[in-house]
């Protein structure tokens, strides 16, 4: 019998697919012949806005990148103006930097837990679940920043403010809370038969393919490569901190999740450390001057997101603004892989996946 | 008292235009209400509240709502085909009452005691899966026309196990009436004697009723609603009344053919009041079974659930109904029924485990920075 394949457009409005983001999925029957991702619903152009910034206006537009893990993009934008600059950041800046981005990961991740538990069908108990968890980790911020979204609380040199007298007592009461409720999506999800059996196997993601398609962070972790820019490209002071990097075998979506999973724990552990370390001290330098004026020069300065990679290309020549500012954002890069991976499976799978790529639009799209 | 009016008249016609009229009010009413009941449960297992505002714990939440569902504009796409789409909610929202009228909820309540009243309500609860295509093929949506075949195969393969584990159960009772099938289990409920055949009972019906794990054709997530993603308004809310009627129509099934409906463990001879506490009770045990798995599970793909339907759930229907052949050939006693089915259901059990079950994954730890000072707090907290 002569059978037609449909094209099935999932998207720009589509429970799924994170935001506006729009698959056309070529399908035949339930099976994944084709798919053609389209981007660019939510480009803002901060990459051009960036040029037309001084060096700390631009701070602003690196929260709107990543709109789940804000505090990683300020510091890698902070690092490449420091970088330039030649600034030196006080130790307790560093500290709170380090803790801030950590319980920024841990909060992204929760995210991601409940998210992918409605990906593969959960009626939203896993998103509550999630979702609570998150909102601890929020307050704190709000505490520090006075935002819950847009913190803003980065500086090239150090942080706008101290945080507040009580946070490191805060931040101690609520890792537990954090250590307690991964445990109870634990329990849900990891276990449960049917995440199990819609998420092994699928998706499957060689090594050398991961490295070739420039994937980082989770997905490339969890495709089996031992990558942690933390770790590989030490920055800030991350190298005072013992924690494990939890490196996948199958390179499937349950890989991905059982990763994420895993780096909770690890941020758990790093943000337990550095409150032991804090130090009292400046959180900016003495001397900063009140114009940000670079040389010409080139820098790259990269972290380790929540998402994989996310680097600043920054071009000096001179002057109060960059010439030119590129973000390499890791979800853009990662969602470049969607197609691969998705081929053959089924619809249902190919939600699945998506969800596993933890894709943030605002980052895929600046 | 309303259902035991309509034999008391004695004119045919109106008879039967009063038990219609109970069977709509009261099933609207119930479905109401469970939809309400599932809003709450589902918040007290999602750690929230529910609905609270509109009065007292949010108990006229739904009447609310269904107040502004009938106040939307019906909206029909240009290109849909019109009577095909119009009339798809109606050919799901029949069949789901009209299998009230074979159903006794007490000894003497029920609109009608059919000698074929089990036979008519797997015959017409199977019908509506022809409203779940006509409304996926009439949308002209791609997600609808995914989502109607989804329910279509769907709906069809489940229906398979659960006739046939029904069948199980008419062997052993001889009869096709509800009312002999309860009255049977006056002394020993039947899922003592039949534990696979309701097991399989009610995985068919979870499939029957679209709920997690097996809402794949309504799946959220991917078909975004599937048959229903282009109705709005009265229409869209039929499907709803529809879908939560026939919550009740399986689960009231499920309480008079396996627990032992208004008999069991009181007698025949409770009062009237105790036989509608118990068949009540029977079926809200079900109903909440069928809501606590709705929120604790994730859904399967269309092909597991397909798989799962062919290769575990028929051949342990048809290995039920060869047992109960044995048994009630040779003449064994009854306890051999709970023997064979029990090792029967341990199958079950086991065929699923080994299918799912998976060595649990461990991932490689790649200690960075070992040189570094770990301070003795974050140990003791155990991470």
């Amino acid at each position: 019998m002569e059978t037609v394949d449909i094209n099935v457009n999932m998207g720009p409005q589509h429970p799924s697919t994170h935001g506006v983001f729009r698959m056309v999925l070529t399908i035949d029957g339930e099976r994944v012949m084709d798919v053609e991702p389209h981007i660019g619903y939510m480009h803002r152009g901060a990459e051009k806005l960036s040029e037309e910034m001084d060096y700390r206006q631009a701070i602003g537009y690196q929260d709107r990148t990543d709109y789940l893990a804000q505090f990683m993009n300020e510091q890698a934008y902070c690092m490449a103006v420091e970088k330039l600059l030649d600034i030196e950041v006080p130790e307790r800046a560093e500290y709170i930097r380090v803790i801030l981005c950590e319980l920024n990961r841990i909060a992204s991740h929760f995210m991601f837990l409940g998210a992918f538990g409605i990906d593969l069908g959960h009626f939203g108990t896993s998103f509550t679940y999630g979702f609570r968890e998150r909102e601890h980790i929020q307050d704190i911020f709000e505490e520090v920043t006075g935002e819950r979204l847009m913190y803003s609380y980065f500086r090239p040199g150090g942080l706008v403010w101290d945080v507040p007298d009580n946070f490191v007592q805060r931040v101690r009461d609520v890792l537990p809370k954090s250590r307690q409720g991964l445990q109870d999506l634990d329990m849900l999800l990891t276990g449960n038969e049917i995440v199990s059996v819609r998420s092994r196997g699928v998706g499957v993601m060689s090594a050398e393919d991961a490295v070739s398609w420039g994937l980082s962070g989770p997905l490339l972790r969890a495709a089996g490569v031992e990558w942690d820019l933390r770790r590989d490209k030490p920055y800030s002071i991350y190298d005072r901190f013992q924690y494990d990097i939890p490196v996948g075998t199958h390179g499937d979506v349950y890989d991905r999740y059982l990763v994420r999973v895993e780096e909770v724990r690890q941020s758990i552990r790093i943000v337990e450390q550095a409150l032991d370390q804090l130090p009292d001290g400046p959180i900016m330098p003495e001397k900063m001057p009140r114009k940000l004026r670079g040389p010409e020069a080139e820098i790259y300065s990269a972290v380790e997101g929540a998402r994989g990679e996310y680097g600043i290309y920054l071009v000096s020549k001179g002057g109060d603004k960059p010439y030119r500012l590129k973000m390499r954002s890791p979800s853009f890069c990662n969602l470049s892989a969607l197609r691969d991976m998705t081929i053959g499976n089924y619809v249902a799978d190919a939600v699945a996946i998506l969800g596993s790529i933890d894709i943030v639009l605002g980052c895929v799209d600046r | 008292m309303m259902l035991a009016l309509t034999y008391d008249v004695g004119n045919i016609w109106l008879d039967s235009l009063l038990g219609l009229l109970a069977i709509i009010v009261l099933m609207t009413v119930g479905a109401l209400a469970l939809i309400w009941l599932e809003r709450k449960v589902s918040a007290r297992i999602q750690m929230r509240l529910g609905p609270m505002r509109v009065g007292p714990y949010g108990l006229l939440q739904t009447l609310a709502d269904a107040v502004k569902l009938v106040g939307k504009e019906d909206m029909r796409p240009r290109s849909a085909d019109r009577w095909v789409f119009e009339l798809a909610p109606f050919v799901v929202f029949v069949p789901a009452f009209v299998a009230f009228v074979a159903i006794p909820f007490t000894r003497d309540w029920a609109v009608a005691f059919l000698d074929l009243g089990l036979f008519f309500i797997v015959a017409v609860t199977g019908l509506s899966f022809v409203g779940f295509l006509m409304a996926g093929w009439a949308s002209d949506n791609k997600y609808a026309l995914l989502g109607g075949l989804r329910a279509a195969a769907q709906l069809i393969s489940y229906e398979i196990p659960m006739v046939l584990s029904l069948i199980a159960v008419t062997m052993i009772v001889g009869s096709l009436n509800l009312s002999d099938i309860v009255i049977y289990q006056g002394r020993v409920p039947l899922f003592v004697w039949q534990p696979l055949a309701f097991f399989i009972f009610i995985v068919a019906a979870l499939a029957e009723l679209e709920r997690q794990p097996f809402d794949i054709p309504t799946a959220e997530s991917e078909v975004v609603g599937g048959p229903f993603i282009e109705y709005s308004g009265i229409r869209w809310s039929i499907f709803y009344l529809a879908s939560y009627t026939n919550l009740i129509v399986y689960s009231l099934l499920g309480a008079l053919v396996f627990l032992g409906g208004w008999d069991w463990p009181l007698g025949r001879e409770a009062g009237l009041w105790l036989q509608v506490l118990l068949t009540f009770g029977k079926t809200m045990f079900l109903i909440l079974l069928f809501m606590w798995v709705r929120f604790a599970m994730p859904r399967l793909r269309i092909d597991q659930l397909m798989s799962y339907c062919w290769k575990v759930l028929i051949p342990l229907a048809f290995l039920q109904i060869f047992l109960n052949g044995l048994v009630l050939v040779y003449g064994w006693p009854d306890f051999t029924l709970l023997l064979t089915s029990g090792a029967g259901l341990l199958l079950a059990g086991y065929i699923v485990d080994r299918t799912v079950r998976a060595d649990p994954r461990t991932l490689r730890m790649v200690p960075a920075n070992p040189g570094a000072a770990e301070p003795a707090a974050a140990d003791s907290a155990g991470s």
